[in-house]
């Protein structure tokens, strides 16, 4: 059984049937059911670590149709509409899909209806065979509405104990009695209602399938024919004059487990040995290698996300360089080997605080439309030096300063335990937060943002430094302290 | 003794044939502008080689931005990759794009990585210089950076030369070792000519060439970068000198004669 801390108290979250049986159940204290049965095995709750694991075993339901949710914290649900006939039958899936999951061990109940809703409660309320969908539905208890707990025991006190008795009455008075839910969940129930399922993987452009007779035990084999697959992809968009921009390669493994492989590519391509380059970079980068364990039955190889690429002809002798050479590809190479947010690019923002006035963007997404030659403070006139650094020290560092008034230029600063004298400065640049964001400029400890007085400075051996006084002499601050903002070249 | 000699000029014949000088010989250069500098050089410094600067980790505004000049100056406009470590990136602050476009550089033409460690780093070089279409790779190893040994630089220096890319090696606070680099500078910020009203003026640059293949070396030198002209310059700029600093006004360094400095290892010379 499996425990987790609640209002202070070990309780029970969830228990096998052996545990049911001895009268144990959800919500009571661990100490009390030790007392009932002192040799429990018990284990702690883990939600994230089931969350992934069900998603994983959705993932691996995309063997049977493409439209597979999870389903609360613990079902999944699948949309087989014109499925079936692929497997000799709904109930041959169905049988397919128990088998599958009850290979892990686990306990898998399973419900066939014509709507998400009536499949969500049929699996949960088992009860006896009915003659077709709308007579089990009816003959489920209240509480399969899924409403709170305290209407469902007043509806109970009200005598009416399954579905079918609350769809004989009439829908006002209920709506009067228990609100809008109740008539919503019963119509949804009843199939009257229509919610499509939210599939956890949109539809792809493309989606390529191969399925093998034999699992293949081989990782280097899956993936020689993974770059067939490519290829085939890469004709399709061709046909449609699109490239790829985000690639899914998903290893089915025969007990269930699937594990994807995805890549994302700064411009459209669908080259079948450059979709493979990727690939494998990305399998060089995983921390943990794909397993092929009992054999890969399936490989799939998805486009999610195309975008328009013209059609290219043959390279000619001296023609367009070839596509593995170019810049763009060594950015998707380095991002899918380093991570995404490591090569990156720098964007302008409109800010007068300095460090705010630029955002440091992954390579790999579309260039920024914006153009950095058009700011004003970025050049300044034609015969300036320049007047900002070439390193941005973000948070500021704080130096200690000597100056002739408190308020004039610093004659004399120590930073990393170094003295520096000052030879030349210019100075001050006063940039003052942004009135309309009065958080602005604020350093570690401060409420508000104050004004800032930049100096250039060099000091004795030409090294420049932009520096700052934190706060108005007098006005905003007693002693305002100094900081290091930047390096100059 | 006698069978000897044929036999030599054998192994003499056989390595003239390993070796790649006739390539060396016939490469491109870029020139910096600085009339002396390019001069001694033969036109400037080489495209498509690895190029060694180091600085103390006090001039690293300097020396990052005498690499990214070199860098561009180099691939034109082609983009420029700047990699670092995350150390580096904590350390010393991260690159600032108004500051990139006030010098000159267009930020956006800059793609910077940001690497995990000093060996990812070195990985990530190899595979950018083997991309012919990049301007220019920045390079920024930190300390001693015991991962770039002769066969790492001699790595580097041979994709460098596949590609035609030009490698900076940014050394900050590193000591000379090995390598196979083409030039081995030191840089450090020089005092800039005063703007009027004694203001700090145009970047400006000292930089000793510690090191050159088949060529002399230990000469320094004094650069300004002009923005407006895209190149380096002298050292006087005349129309911001107010009079009062004549003495701040270098003279550029003349050559040779300039004595090595006491502080230079045997493993530079050996190098």
């Amino acid at each position: 059984m499996v425990v987790e801390t609640v209002r202070g108290a070990m309780r029970l979250c969830s228990v096998d049937a052996d545990a049911l049986a001895i009268g144990l159940a959800p919500g009571m204290t661990l100490a009390d059911a030790r007392a009932c049965e002192p040799d429990l095995r018990v284990f702690d709750a883990d939600p994230h670590a089931d969350q992934d694991w069900l998603e994983r075993l959705c993932d691996g339901c995309a063997r049977y149709t493409p439209n597979a949710a999870p389903d609360g914290a613990a079902g999944l649900m699948l949309d087989i509409s014109g499925c079936g006939h692929l497997w000799g039958g709904d109930d041959a899936l169905a049988a397919d899909a128990v088998e599958r999951l009850e290979r892990h061990g686990l306990r898998v109940r399973h419900a066939l209806a014509s709507s998400p809703e009536a499949a969500h409660a049929l699996a949960r309320f088992p009860g006896p065979p009915a003659p077709d969908e709308d007579a089990a539905v009816r003959r489920l208890p209240v509480e399969a509405l899924g409403l709170d707990p305290d209407s469902a025991v007043a509806l109970r006190r009200a005598g009416l104990r399954t579905v079918g008795d609350l769809a004989s009455r009439p829908a006002a008075t209920l709506a009067a009695r228990f609100g809008e839910e109740a008539i919503d969940a019963l119509d949804a129930l009843l199939g009257r209602g229509h919610r499509p399922l939210a599939p956890r993987r949109p539809r792809a452009a493309v989606r390529i399938d191969r399925l093998f007779a034999e699992p293949i035990g081989s990782t280097a084999y899956a993936l020689k024919i993974l770059e067939d697959m490519a290829a085939q992809a890469g004709d399709r968009l061709a046909e449609r004059g699109e490239g790829g921009r985000r690639f899914e390669a998903i290893f089915f493994r025969s007990d269930g487990l699937a594990f994807p492989l995805r890549v994302e590519t700064s411009l459209p391509i669908r080259d079948a040995p450059a979709i493979l380059r990727l690939m494998r970079e990305r399998i060089d980068a995983l921390s943990d290698p794909i397993d092929p364990g009992f054999g890969f039955d399936m490989l799939r190889l998805t486009v999610p996300q195309a975008e328009k690429l013209a059609p290219t002809q043959l390279a000619l002798e001296g023609g367009e360089a070839r596509r593995e050479d170019s810049v763009a590809a060594l950015v998707d190479r380095l991002s899918i080997r380093a991570g995404r947010a490591r090569i990156q690019r720098l964007a302008p923002r409109d800010s007068h605080m300095p460090e705010q006035a630029q955002l440091a963007l992954p390579a790999v997404e579309p260039r920024a439309p914006e153009s950095w030659l058009e700011r004003a403070d970025a050049a300044g006139e034609p015969d300036d030096p320049p007047l900002r650094p070439l390193h941005l020290f973000d948070p500021p560092q704080p130096i200690e300063v000597m100056a002739l008034l408190p308020d004039g230029p610093p004659r004399r600063f120590r930073w990393r335990r170094g003295l520096h004298d000052v030879a030349r400065y210019e100075g001050p640049e006063r940039i003052a937060p942004e009135w309309w964001h009065a958080n602005d400029g604020a350093i570690a400890g401060d409420a508000i943002g104050r004004t800032r007085d930049y100096y250039r400075v060099e000091d004795a051996r030409g090294r420049r430094y932009w520096i700052f006084r934190h706060g108005l002499y007098g006005a905003e601050a007693t002693h305002p302290a100094w900081y290091i903002h930047g390096l100059f070249a | 003794m006698v069978e000897s000699i044929p036999s030599l000029a054998a192994l003499k014949r056989h390595i003239a044939s390993l070796d790649r000088a006739p390539a060396r010989d016939a490469c491109a250069r870029f020139a910096t502008g600085h009339a002396p500098l390019d001069d001694a050089l033969g036109g400037g410094l080489a495209c498509g080689r690895v190029h060694e600067l180091f600085g103390e980790g006090e001039e690293e505004g300097a020396a990052a931005g005498l690499a990214l000049l070199w860098a561009q100056l180099a691939g034109g406009e082609a983009p420029l990759l700047w990699l670092r470590t995350q150390g580096a990136a904590r350390v010393g602050g991260a690159p600032y794009g108004p500051g990139l476009a006030a010098l000159g550089l267009d930020p956006a033409r800059l793609l910077i990585g940001t690497m995990a460690d000093d060996a990812m780093l070195l990985r990530a070089g190899i595979d950018a210089l083997r991309c012919p279409a990049l301007g220019g790779l920045v390079m920024e190893l930190r300390g001693r950076a015991p991962l770039l040994d002769l066969t790492a630089s001699r790595r580097l220096a041979l994709a460098a030369e596949a590609s035609g890319v030009t490698a900076l090696l940014l050394r900050i606070g590193g000591a000379p070792t090995p390598s196979a680099a083409d030039t081995r500078w030191r840089v450090t910020a020089a005092p800039s000519a005063p703007l009027p009203g004694n203001g700090p003026g145009r970047a400006a640059f000292a930089l000793t060439l510690l090191r050159r293949r088949a060529g002399s070396d230990g000469q320094a030198w004094r650069l300004v970068w002009d923005r407006d002209r895209g190149s380096f310059g002298d050292a006087g700029d005349e129309r911001h000198d107010d009079g009062r600093d004549r003495a701040d006004a270098y003279a550029p360094l003349s050559g040779a004669e300039l004595p090595l400095s006491a502080g230079r290892s045997a493993a530079d010379r050996a190098a």
